[in-house]
């Protein structure tokens, strides 16, 4: 047997607490807020404007145009100029420039020789004699720049001789559905739904059941005929209301800073978002049966936080980890959400179509209230 | 006035390897104020907290209110009243806040909420701090808002866990009077002190030390049982003849009350007045007589007598 009068009393006691306590109050708003604008301009995986150097051995007009039309493609902003690769190598570890291009005395030879401009094809592949025009070299270490500097591969030279481009016929025609444009901040903003949800969610239940602890009043709880799942219940439910507010703030702001609409209908997002929430506050519930004070469960929410950002697919694609790492990302709620939200948000999912990772939502939610409510004992031993 | 509330039968606890509560049997009669006598760590708390259900006894056992423990102590909770050592209400609510908190707590319908709330604020005199946060009051104000919400559902027994300590003398004259009026209405009440003027206002007392029950009964009879065994000694330079006294055979505690030494002596003394007047012996200028004993002097023998 429930009390319902039981579960109200809990959730007007945790409302006029939360009323009190400005700033906890605060940070419910201005974390999505400053997060949401901080990462969505700050989080960009198309890279441009690395600065780079250049090594110019030849030093002709054909050169100074190469150089030109690298820097029109904005993937590197030429900084520096050195007369030898050394001098480059030496600016590469300095981390002054994560690129530099070695242009050769002879590139105009070289240039000649190139398919991409000559045109000629020999039936058995390509001219022997042909050679790259030109050398990078860059810093590897992050693979992001990269794979930048590795796309100006194949770059068309046909500007420099200005003929057409020749635009060989490509393998394969790609068509990139729901978002042409290749802008980050498209999958940024549903995913940190996920990431503030999971970090405000699970901190604020874990904090609020401790602090009952730390302050003594669990002591007077316990001797009145409450019920733990009642005590469970109502404490989570203003945390249900404060995580909408959340979301509404973080998919209103990235509509109207970063124009990411809904594709998916609301109703559907209203659903899996209550899910997701409920999933993170019976953590909370249950790492608050854990920690002894409020430092323990902030540093437990951290602990699940980090993997939350870096394995659930937010910051890197769910489907490049090894099996191992997915298997642990799949224990995330997190993870779960991050595939839901993305399909509502952007590609317009129905309820049908992410069942799998909802159901899964509600039994977490289910058996961390469970285990929160058996961990919780009425009693001091 | 002669049935039985709460009754303990080698009641005890363990933490680890430390014996917390070892073996005490009390009983505790209806409509009166039982106390527990101890210093700190004597146990008080640890026994309050088996009677209240808050912790499972090691061994022996209890019934309280006809609940017997180790048991199901949830129906028992709506019947007690347990007011903690410390405030453990929400001092970031206002006293009506806490006492609606605690009325819904226990199953009050909104009208007799209401009623029972106001009839509190009244009798706890708290009408003009009704919307003070408990965090902004004094400490007497916040021991009794503390006792209103423990009352608040009417419990028969009352545990009230060192519930003056921390007030000055006026509050705590005056928490006795409310604890009173609460026996006239037939509350039951364990309260546990480690101060000798609330120990003496109890219908009876147990002393407890290192978790064991060293004495028990009215305040009065075990004052009478240690009539004849309590001594002033007067005389000039008191603390050299303290400090000749205290190494006396049969002499087991000396203190200085003002211009007088106060002298216990033990109860293997066959003549206890001989054993001062030896002990004080070869010191001009002393007087000695035997004085009325107090609780505080029962307590120091019941204490010090060698640990079982």
């Amino acid at each position: 047997m429930i009390s319902l009068r039981h579960i109200l009393a809990i959730v007007r006691k945790e409302l006029l607490q939360l009323r009190r306590d400005r700033l906890t109050f605060g940070m419910i708003v201005m974390i999505p807020l400053i997060q949401l604008v901080l990462f969505g301009y700050a989080i960009n995986t198309e890279v441009r404007h690395i600065p780079a150097a250049v090594v110019d051995q030849s030093n002709t007009g054909v050169s100074r145009a190469l150089i030109q039309m690298v820097e029109a493609t904005q993937v590197v902003r030429f900084e520096q100029r050195y007369i030898t690769i050394e001098e480059a190598e030496r600016a590469i570890v300095r981390a002054d420039v994560r690129a530099a291009l070695i242009i050769p005395a002879d590139v105009s030879q070289r240039l000649v020789r190139n398919p991409a401009i000559s045109g000629r094809f020999s039936p058995g592949g390509q001219d022997p004699t042909a050679r790259p025009v030109a050398q990078w070299i860059a810093d590897g270490s992050d693979t992001l720049v990269a794979g930048a500097i590795r796309s100006l591969r194949g770059m068309p030279l046909g500007e420099l001789f200005r003929e057409a481009t020749n635009t060989p016929v490509p393998t394969f025609e790609v068509s990139l559905f729901y978002n042409p444009e290749q802008r980050t901040v498209v999958n940024i903003v549903p995913g940190l739904v996920g990431i503030i949800l999971t970090m405000t969610m699970i901190m604020f239940t874990a904090a609020a059941i401790v602090r009952e602890t730390e302050r003594g009043n669990i002591e007077m709880l316990i001797t009145t005929p409450i019920r733990p799942v009642e005590l469970m219940i109502g404490k989570i439910i203003p945390f249900v209301g404060i995580g909408l507010i959340q979301v509404f703030i973080i998919l209103g702001l990235g509509w109207a800073l970063f124009s990411v609409t809904i594709a998916g209908s609301v109703w559907t997002l209203l659903v899996v978002t209550l899910l997701f929430i409920l999933a993170s506050l019976s953590l909370g519930l249950v790492i608050s049966t854990f920690a002894k004070n409020q430092l323990q469960a902030m540093q437990m929410t951290v602990f699940i936080l980090l993997p939350s950002i870096l394995l659930s697919g937010f910051m890197f694609p769910y489907e490049g980890m090894p099996e191992g790492a997915q298997a642990i990302a799949d224990l995330l709620p997190v993870t779960h959400f991050m595939r839901i939200i993305r399909g509502v948000v952007l590609r317009d999912a129905g309820i049908g179509d992410i069942v799998p990772d909802a159901v899964w939502l509600l039994g977490f939610s289910l058996l961390g209230l469970a285990v929160a409510s058996l961990r919780f004992k009425k009693r001091l031993d | 006035m002669s049935a039985t509330v709460a009754e303990t039968f080698g009641l005890s606890r363990t933490f680890g390897a430390k014996t917390a509560v070892d073996k005490v049997d009390l009983t505790i009669q209806k409509g009166t104020v039982y106390g527990l006598l101890g210093p700190n760590g004597s146990g008080k708390t640890t026994a309050m907290r088996m009677l209240t259900g808050l912790l499972r006894p090691s061994g022996g056992h209890a019934v309280v209110l006809g609940t017997r423990l180790p048991g199901n102590p949830e129906p028992l909770k709506r019947r007690i009243g347990y007011m903690t050592q410390g405030f453990t209400h929400y001092r970031d609510l206002t006293v009506t806040e806490n006492l609606h908190f605690v009325a819904d707590i226990h199953d009050f319908s909104r009208s007799e909420k209401r009623q029972r709330i106001n009839e509190l604020l009244e009798i706890y005199d708290l009408d003009a701090q009704a919307n003070m946060l408990a965090g902004a009051m004094s400490g007497g104000q916040r021991q009794r808002l503390a006792l209103a919400a423990t009352v608040l559902h009417g419990p028969e027994l009352l545990f009230l866990d060192e519930p003056t300590s921390a007030v000055d003398p006026e509050t705590r004259r005056n928490f006795w009077e409310q604890l009173f009026d609460l026996v006239e209405a037939g509350t039951t009440i364990i309260v546990s002190t480690h101060l000798m003027d609330e120990a003496e206002r109890c219908h009876r007392i147990a002393i407890l030390d290192h978790g064991q029950k060293r004495a028990d009964g009215t305040p009065h009879d075990l004052m009478e049982q240690v009539a004849g065994r309590v001594f002033e000694v007067s005389g000039t330079n008191l603390r050299p003849i303290s400090r000749t006294l205290a190494n006396g055979a049969d002499i087991l505690s000396v203190s200085q009350i003002g211009a007088r030494l106060r002298v216990l002596v033990s109860k293997t003394a066959e003549n206890p007045q001989a054993a001062v007047e030896v002990a004080l012996r070869g010191i001009s200028d002393t007087i000695s007589q035997p004085t009325r004993p107090n609780l505080e002097d029962v307590f120091v023998l019941a204490t010090r007598n060698p640990v079982r």
